[in-house]
């Protein structure tokens, strides 16, 4: 009884918790980067037609194939896979940040903000060393 | 019945809930989450490993068992896992009726449409014809 006591005058004491607010409100890097996996997940949602599109190219013959590999090789192929790269390796590190959560870790506010530094951090490296692995697999860029 | 779990004692009791599945959108979403991360690191490693190489050697290691078989468990994994996503997302932003359910056959179909194509691509680099 007396620790219960003591606990309710401790937690009296601590300031409690404004109301959130629009135009008042902490700047957290983890609600930008909850916004970021739904964004990530919608635009894998369409991307799977790259990989759609390469197996069925793969599949009709030399011709379907050569087409998909010229638009690829293409600038602007070549900026839609590195978004797709990266929206990849973002949502999934994203979804394990989620899967930490899910067995209910990782909510401590200095974990939350690692985290999230650490999904956007992560995301970018991986998706620099899977191209430059890419192109050393390739013999070097062309 | 770890599953089960997991489900809330209305939904056990009346397998009700604002899409009438309960909580069983949310775990699939979790199990094919847990599936898809070694899924898309093999998918990233295949994909390194076939760049720059002719459309014959393509064919050939994109349908060799152990390869295909990972591709069609990434390609099955995933459609399952978009469209539970892609529902949630519809059902947060789209509320009047008709163009919710539009909006809700249209990610069905285009899910269907997606894997199937794949996975028939898939199949035929096996199977060859
Ligand atoms: C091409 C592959 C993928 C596609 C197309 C995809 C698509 C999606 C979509 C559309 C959503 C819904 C987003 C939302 O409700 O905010 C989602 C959520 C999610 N995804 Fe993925 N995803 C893919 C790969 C992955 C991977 C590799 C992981 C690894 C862990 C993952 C983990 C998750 C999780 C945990 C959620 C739920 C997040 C939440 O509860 O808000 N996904 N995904
Ligand atoms: C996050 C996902 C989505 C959102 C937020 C969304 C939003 C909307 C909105 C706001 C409309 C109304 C447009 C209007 O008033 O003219 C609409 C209509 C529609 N959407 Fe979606 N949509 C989504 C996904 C999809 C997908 C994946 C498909 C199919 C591939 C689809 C198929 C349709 C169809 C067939 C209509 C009806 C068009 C009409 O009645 O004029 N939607 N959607």
């Amino acid at each position: 009884m007396a620790e219960l006591e003591a606990g309710t005058t401790a937690a009296a004491r601590r300031p409690r918790p404004l109301s959130p607010h629009l135009q008042v409100y902490k700047f957290m890097l983890s609600y930008v980067m909850s916004g970021f996996h739904r964004i990530s997940g919608f635009v894998l949602y369409f991307g799977v037609l790259l990989i759609a599109w390469w197996l069925i190219a793969a599949a009709s013959g030399p011709n379907a194939y050569a087409n998909f590999e010229w638009f690829m090789g293409s600038l602007i192929g070549r900026l839609v896979l590195l978004g797709y790269t990266w929206a990849l390796l973002h949502h999934l590190l994203g979804g394990i940040r989620h899967l930490i959560w899910d067995v209910g870790r990782g909510f401590e506010p200095t974990e939350r903000e690692f985290l999230a530094l650490a999904t956007i951090v992560g995301s970018i490296s991986l998706t620099l060393i899977v191209w430059v692995v890419g192109y050393l697999a390739m013999g070097g860029p062309r | 019945m770890k599953q089960n779990q997991i489900l809330t004692p209305m939904r056990r009791v009346r397998g009700l809930g604002a899409a009438h599945t309960g909580t069983q959108n949310f775990w699939h979403q979790r199990v094919t989450s847990v599936a898809a991360i070694p899924l898309t690191i093999a998918l990233i490693i295949i994909v390194i490993s076939l760049l720059g190489r002719s459309h014959a050697a393509v064919v050939q290691i994109l349908g060799s068992p152990i390869v295909a078989i990972v591709m069609l468990l990434f390609i099955i994994n995933t459609a399952y896992h978009m469209w539970i996503g892609l529902q949630e997302i519809i059902i947060d932003y789209v509320h009047e009726d008709k163009l919710k359910l539009a909006c809700l056959m249209g990610n069905t179909f285009f899910v269907f449409a997606i894997a199937f194509a794949s996975a028939f691509a898939i199949l035929k680099l096996s199977f060859g014809v």
